[in-house]
């Protein structure tokens, strides 16, 4: 198929940027998205330009890092897939496709559709992790018992994969249902409640110190995300956040 | 709890539980208003009860006014907050694949509430306030005496069929609003999903019935006495 592609071009942090418009041909609907950028880059390396940067790295849906926003949308058209596991046959022969870069204040492009969310991981940094002594005497975790019910819960929230579909998506760039699933892949669990009134409190507060925006529950987030995080979770750090609130 | 309210969380639950509030004062308002439609005395009776008992005046009126005013306010300042967390937008951006239409437009739906709670201010509230208030009139009677005054207030004010249709458009407006206020006032409390498609399917019902009713109410009259 042959296709025309409009692209984010942004030369640095600070460059002002602009979308530029880009042929490629005889793209084959068995590629995914990722080839056929690599296509487009292969074409603009022989004719001396600059290829176009985007972020990519398993190119089996599991890292996270391909972050590109496609026809409107994070991930593009398909559900449940990041954008290496999106196929060109969801696209048209003759199709005009835009691309841009996940845009929100706390996800600032590096370069094209490269940006930098490391926000997220200082939201991590700030309680997303329990505490554990690994002086050799560590305790077993299947000495805990768990119910099945909560270990599947906890175990759906914790596959996210933190690529900030959710923030690209939510018309208010809010990161609620990132951090929503962190908080809940621990208070689910037994091990995740000795810390949980910190964890919640201190997630929350350095959510809001990056600049994201606040939930207004349009479950965008949900539909979007390529792990079907569920905005259940969401309504799960409110409980615990509010809950933490009245213990101290 | 010391910054709750400060943080985005916080203010969540703050909008729901303002919300709550709202919905239901509309909920009994409306119950009072559809008296009118059955009968005039009942109507006459009920308003003259909530316009004089000293615990809707002094304790619920307030709370009902600090409700609104806080919604309004935290809502446009959420609003504000939110979209400065994008400053550059998307050049292309396929809301509706992710969204309803009245989710992602709930500061409109509710710019046009606040323009008709102007209205319905000028309308209802401010000539009740003076006539109980500033001359001191807590009789509920008529100029003349004879009986109630409100019923007559009532159809008076649906004879314009401008201010009929101003009232029909807010009441659309409220119902889009609610669509997905309702729910979402649920979600934020953090109510939990296993009763999120029964309570989204009240949360619809309530957002028809309760708008529709209104402008049943204002139409019944305009025609009734024109």
């Amino acid at each position: 198929m042959n296709l025309t592609l409009k692209i984010w071009r942004q030369k640095g942090p600070k460059d002002k940027g602009s979308m530029v418009d880009y042929k490629v041909t005889d793209i084959s609907e068995h590629m995914s998205f990722l080839e056929m950028m690599d296509v487009l880059n292969e074409q603009l390396i022989n004719q001396g330009e600059e290829p176009v940067a985007f972020d990519h790295d398993c190119r089996e849906g599991i890292c996270g890092m391909c972050s590109m926003y496609i026809n409107g949308e994070a991930h593009g058209p398909d559900r449940g897939v990041t954008t290496c596991q999106l196929h060109m046959r969801m696209f048209k022969d003759g199709d005009t496709i835009t691309i841009e870069p996940f845009r929100a204040k706390a996800f600032p492009v590096i370069k094209d559709l490269v940006v930098d969310r490391s926000s997220f991981d200082r939201i991590q940094h700030a309680g997303g992790y329990i505490s554990v002594n690994t002086s050799g005497n560590t305790q077993d975790a299947n000495a805990l018992p768990i119910s099945k019910h909560a270990a599947d819960e906890a175990m759906d929230a914790a596959t996210c994969i933190g690529c900030g579909a959710c923030v690209a998506s939510c018309k208010n760039a809010s990161a609620m249902l990132f951090v929503g699933a962190k908080v809940s892949q621990y208070a689910l669990l037994p091990q995740g409640q000795v810390e949980a009134v910190d964890r919640v409190k201190n997630m929350v507060a350095q959510m809001d110190l990056e600049g994201f925006g606040n939930c207004t529950n349009t479950g965008a987030c949900e539909i979007e995300c390529p792990k079907g995080i569920s905005l259940e979770n969401i309504a799960r750090m409110n409980r615990e956040y509010l809950s933490a609130n009245v213990k101290s | 709890m010391s910054g709750f309210f400060k943080s985005s969380i916080g203010r969540k639950y703050a909008m729901a539980l303002s919300a709550f509030f709202l919905m239901f004062f509309l909920l009994q308002h409306f119950a009072i208003n559809i008296l009118s439609v059955f009968s005039p005395d009942a109507f006459n009776e009920a308003s003259h009860f909530m316009g004089t008992f000293w615990a809707v005046q002094y304790v619920l009126q307030p709370v009902l006014i600090f409700g609104v005013v806080y919604h309004f306010v935290m809502g446009f300042i959420l609003e504000a907050r939110n979209r400065s967390a994008r400053v550059k937008k998307y050049a292309k951006n396929n809301g509706a694949a992710n969204s309803s239409w009245m989710s992602r437009n709930m500061i409109y739906s509710g710019l046009c509430i606040l323009a008709f709670l102007v209205l319905h201010f000028i309308d209802f509230w401010i000539p009740e306030i003076n006539t109980k208030y500033i001359q001191g009139d807590m009789s509920g009677l008529l100029g003349n005496g004879e009986g109630f005054r409100y019923y007559e207030e009532l159809a008076h004010k649906f004879e314009s069929p401008l201010r009929v249709g101003a009232y029909v458009i807010a009441f659309i407006f409220l119902s889009l609003h609610l669509m997905h206020g309702f729910s979402s006032a649920f979600q934020s409390a953090g109510a939990t999903s296993m009763r999120k498609e029964k309570l989204q399917l009240f949360g619809k019902a309530y957002a028809i019935i309760i708008p529709l009713g209104f402008i049943f109410i204002a139409l019944f009259h305009h025609f009734n006495h024109h």
